[in-house]
């Protein structure tokens, strides 16, 4: 049970995908513009990774050490059909808008590198939380950088006001930047700053260390 | 002539695959630490994509795309099979890239060691299959998608090979603790981003 809790809580701040592993980011940049579509893409990324992670565990011992890869692929992007047809059915509206990033989950890193470090080593049913453990952890930064996209690029949270527009005659000067692409490497550095800031054993070492000014320490 | 010329330009500044849709982040921010490694990468991206986009195209119009396969006969005509798009066209690029290095190996052993590693990690590399679902949402004929494979994949080299000169440079400044690395990447990369966006007011 407290393995459970532990593969489910570590994904989200100690160990997450995106700030700490590097795992997954091209999503994360590309559809964070409105909150709403976020919340889609976190739901079929989370759902994609949890049940490949199942899948693969329930085989692990049968899958020949040679071809795990195409394998595992195979898998993967069964669900990730299944996705996007479940998404063209029933939210054909932000379907469109996600247009090619649900097929990229196939070759999102999130899935591959837990299917390949954790479901190759660990039963069913702690690879499914270890999938929906590292599916909350993306949502946990993508959420967030979305809302700060969406509210002050905006001055909405999904399509509802709430900071009025100058525009519309309201008060708040919207930012046009973020909602352009570079905004969101900006948003996910300052992520990763504020996250290392906190979890200070994160913080990646230089390679060259500049020395601190001596001119205090005397005479030349 | 002059449409498949401004698709190529499009391709590489205004649509850049990395600044412009961030595809191909992980390894684009993994492997930018020397100049060197990063340009073989780049080759790697542009050999691969030039040959898998033009194949993939081949396959989606005449086997999955609806009524593709009406040349296999009258009760074929209505079949459409486009669904399993995704899963074919990350079968082609996986296989592709393995031929690709088996034919390296054997006939240009240089350029095989040169890429090493990259050459495999190529086949999750998300440009290449963005590339090819961005050729199936847009529609390109064979000859614009086989510009469009080469363009996408040389504005990513560029991307890359630009980034790890920045890089390479970055490691004497005084980066504050929690931005080492990883974080003062990002902002690097935004900062690259925003120029790039400057091509958007190109029109061709």
């Amino acid at each position: 049970m407290s393995q459970i809790k532990t593969v489910l809580t570590e994904p989200l701040f100690s160990k997450n995908p995106i700030a700490v592993q590097i795992l997954g980011i091209c999503s994360a940049l590309a559809v964070t513009t409105s909150l709403q579509v976020t919340l889609v893409m976190c739901l079929a990324l989370t759902s994609v990774t949890a049940l490949s992670n199942t899948g693969i565990a329930l085989i692990r011992n049968h899958i020949p050490n040679n071809i795990r890869i195409i394998v595992q692929m195979t898998i993967i992007a069964s669900l990730v059909i299944v996705v996007d047809q479940v998404l063209k059915a029933f939210a054909y509206e932000i379907s469109k808008q996600l247009s090619v990033f649900v097929g990229l989950i196939i070759t999102n890193c999130i899935v591959m590198g837990r299917a390949e470090a954790f479901a190759m080593k660990n039963g069913p049913v702690l690879s499914f939380f270890d999938g929906i453990g590292n599916g909350l952890g993306y949502s946990v930064v993508l959420i967030t950088v979305a809302v700060i996209r969406e509210l002050f690029g905006a001055g909405k949270l999904l399509g509802f006001e709430i900071l009025p527009l100058v525009t519309d005659g309201g008060w708040y000067q919207s930012n046009g930047l973020l909602l352009l692409p570079p905004s969101a490497f900006f948003i996910i550095g300052g992520f990763i700053w504020v996250l290392r800031t906190w979890k200070k054993d994160q913080v990646e070492e230089s390679e060259f260390k500049i020395l601190p000014n001596t001119e205090h320490s005397g005479g030349h | 002539m002059e449409h498949y010329i401004s698709l190529l330009v499009k391709a590489v500044f205004v649509e850049n695959m990395a600044l412009a849709f961030f595809l191909g982040m992980c390894t684009f921010l993994a492997i930018s630490k020397k100049i060197q490694t990063s340009l073989g990468l780049g080759i790697a991206v542009v050999v691969v994509l030039a040959i898998t986009v033009p194949v993939n195209n081949l396959i989606y119009t005449y086997l999955l795309k609806e009524g593709a396969l009406a040349w296999a006969g009258e009760e074929f005509a209505q079949v459409d099979l486009s669904f399993l798009g995704l899963l074919t066209y990350i079968g082609v690029i996986a296989a592709m890239v393995q031929i690709l290095e088996m034919v390296l190996d054997k006939y240009f052993p240089s350029l095989y060691n040169a890429l090493g590693v990259f050459l495999p990690l190529i086949t999750v590399n998300c440009a290449i299959l963005g590339a090819s679902l961005f050729m199936v949402e847009r529609d390109y004929s064979f000859g614009e998608s086989t510009v469009y494979g080469v363009g996408a994949g040389v504005g990513w080299a560029l991307a890359i090979t630009a980034l790890a000169g920045i890089r390479e440079k970055l490691k004497y400044s005084d980066v504050p603790a929690g931005l080492e690395g990883l974080g003062i990447t990002f902002m690097t990369v935004g900062l690259m981003s925003l120029g790039f966006m400057s091509f958007s007011g190109v029109s061709l």
